[in-house]
């Protein structure tokens, strides 16, 4: 453990790790409660072409991508709000389209080489450089601020939008905020974990967390918890086991949803038991037409008759 | 007759559509402070249409809406408006507990302030209001129609707000809580609030309505007292539409 710490790539691995554990869950817990768990899954697709873009132009493809992709979650909340039926065909258009732009644009630049996409597809945490680092501290404190500080607004425009806009709230305005939040979330994860596996990360720990929960605060707390340790873990046993990061930390996560899944039924079982002193363990009472007795008397009685015939 | 009072709601020749399709066609409603009206027609003669032009929710085509003498654009006061959507799942994609749903009702009054003890315990009267108290830290997916609708209601209530807009507070509740939500929507009344109710038909809550505007395709048909006892089937020109009334006797046939 210490021999991992000596070295700077895997203090600054792990600062990484901590700070993307943290921010997805914040933002992802709120996609999750509006039903959107698969949206930054397409933010990961439109990221890819800002990337292109940064190869091209020979600047940072974090910032680039941080601008294509804001410009696309606004877009896409734009699509949203309009309640168009039609809206999910004008998103599958944007990701499909960011993603095979993307593609294009690196194979065009001057640096294709083989791995140049790949380290951004599936993450390279080893890579992180102290200048990426600084930029994914100050992203991610801008999101963490927003996504808890704002949990009351966020929380209330997203669990119901037209209640929210009678509290007066400005529900266009935050609607723009989370969805900034989001791109911005996939792009600070991208070195983390890859834009493939991101949405992994910000949906994973907040379902796992809820099989236990019962509260929207609860829930956010520890699905960030639940994001920290998976993402520490699975960067410490990439670097014993010698297998990339990204995977590791999604598989660990979906992991923890499995045992978290199998101990939630005994435990709404036992959370109920205190409901149940009002009316009898199980029914007592048996309906009057039952089992052989029918075949035998049912012809007898009206009664039975009509209750048959229902 | 003038009132020195500006009205809780005014809306004035209001035309609107949804989906491309128009809805409103020319709706005049006015509500006064502590009056009581309910919106009935048939299914899609535009009463929930008109119930979101009155929050703002579908925007208005042509007509003007003043909130308490304030044009709607801008209109600030709205800790003054309680509003109870139609129940559709109250759950959302991650649970919640009765409490922090009922709290986003204090969202006017805190604004972007922590959540202090006042607003906790504002909370905790609209909840006992309705009979809830005692499941303030369950999930609201645990809980029955009825009860949702109930938490739904204190959540409107949360604010002691002068206006209360209820879109079908009736519909899938059972008997216990309807007669929580009479009781709660009687002592609304007697605190001086006005209420704009949508209902399909007077029911229970006959008693306590003042006025009834009834709705056919986007225009009013009826403005005037409620009619005792008949409601809406004693209007002239009523066309039977009501799903329910056709098909009960049928049903009991069978």
């Amino acid at each position: 453990m210490t021999e991992m710490l000596s070295y700077d790539f895997m203090q600054r691995a792990l600062l990484a790790a901590v700070l993307v554990g943290i921010t997805a869950p914040a933002v992802g817990i709120y996609l999750v409660q509006r039903r959107q768990a698969l949206m930054g899954d397409g933010m990961g697709h439109v990221a890819m072409t800002g990337v292109g873009l940064g190869f091209i132009f020979q600047t940072s493809p974090v910032w680039m991508a941080v601008l294509v992709c804001v410009l696309g979650a606004v877009t896409m909340e734009l699509v949203r709000s309009r309640g168009n039926q039609r809206g999910d065909i004008a998103l599958a258009m944007l990701f499909y389209g960011g993603m095979a732009c993307g593609k294009l644009l690196v194979s065009l630049s001057a640096e294709a080489g083989s791995g140049s996409l790949e380290s951004y597809l599936w993450g390279s945490i080893l890579t992180v450089a102290p200048a990426d680092l600084a930029a994914i501290a100050v992203l991610g404190a801008v999101v963490i601020a927003v996504t808890v500080g704002l949990r009351r607004q966020l929380f209330a425009i997203c669990q119901d939008e037209d209640f929210a806009r009678v509290t007066g709230l400005p529900v266009r305005t935050l609607n723009l905020l989370l969805a900034v939040m989001a791109a911005v979330t996939v792009t600070v994860a991208m070195r983390v974990v890859g834009l493939l596996l991101v949405s992994a990360l910000m949906v994973v720990p907040v379902v796992a967390a809820q099989q236990l929960t019962r509260s929207f605060a609860a829930t956010q707390a520890a699905s960030i918890a639940l994001g920290v340790v998976v993402s520490l873990a699975g960067v410490t046993g990439s670097y014993h086991l010698d297998v990339p990061s990204g995977p590791a930390i999604v598989l660990l996560a979906i992991a923890v949803f499995a045992v978290f899944s199998a101990l939630a039924a005994p435990l709404a079982r036992r959370r109920h038991r205190g409901n149940t002193e009002h009316g009898p363990k199980v029914c007592d009472g048996r309906p009057p037409v039952r089992g052989p007795e029918r075949t035998s008397s049912d012809t007898t009685t009206p009664e039975r008759r009509a209750g048959l015939a229902q | 007759m003038t009132h020195p009072i500006p009205p809780a709601v005014r809306l004035r020749d209001a035309v609107a559509s949804r989906g491309g399709r128009p809805v409103l066609r020319g709706v005049d409603l006015t509500v006064q402070p502590g009056e009581v009206v309910a919106l009935l027609g048939a299914n899609g003669s535009g009463k929930s249409t008109t119930v979101k032009t009155v929050i703002g929710s579908v925007p208005l085509e042509h007509g003007t809406l003043e909130l308490f003498g304030t044009p709607y654009g801008s209109f600030r006061a709205w800790h003054r408006i309680g509003y109870v959507p139609q129940r559709t799942t109250a759950a959302s994609g991650v649970p919640a507990t009765v409490r922090e749903v009922v709290s986003t009702g204090r969202l006017p009054q805190h604004r972007l302030l922590p959540f202090r003890r006042k607003d906790r315990a504002a909370v905790d009267r609209a909840l006992a209001a309705v009979g809830m108290l005692e499941r303030a830290g369950d999930g609201v997916a645990d809980l029955s129609g009825g009860q949702q609708q109930r938490v739904l209601i204190a959540r409107a209530l949360v604010g002691s707000p002068d206006l209360l807009i209820m879109d079908e507070p009736m519909a899938g509740v059972d008997a216990a809580s309807q007669q929580v939500l009479a009781d709660t929507l009687r002592s609304e009344v007697g605190r001086g609030s006005a209420v704009l109710l949508v209902l399909h038909e007077l029911g229970p809550l006959e008693p306590l309505i003042d006025r009834t505007v009834v709705l056919r395709d986007g225009c009013v048909a009826h403005d005037g007292p409620p009619v005792p006892e008949t409601g809406l089937h004693a209007l002239p020109g009523h066309d039977h539409v009501h799903p329910h009334a056709d098909l009960t006797p049928p049903r009991l046939l069978a």
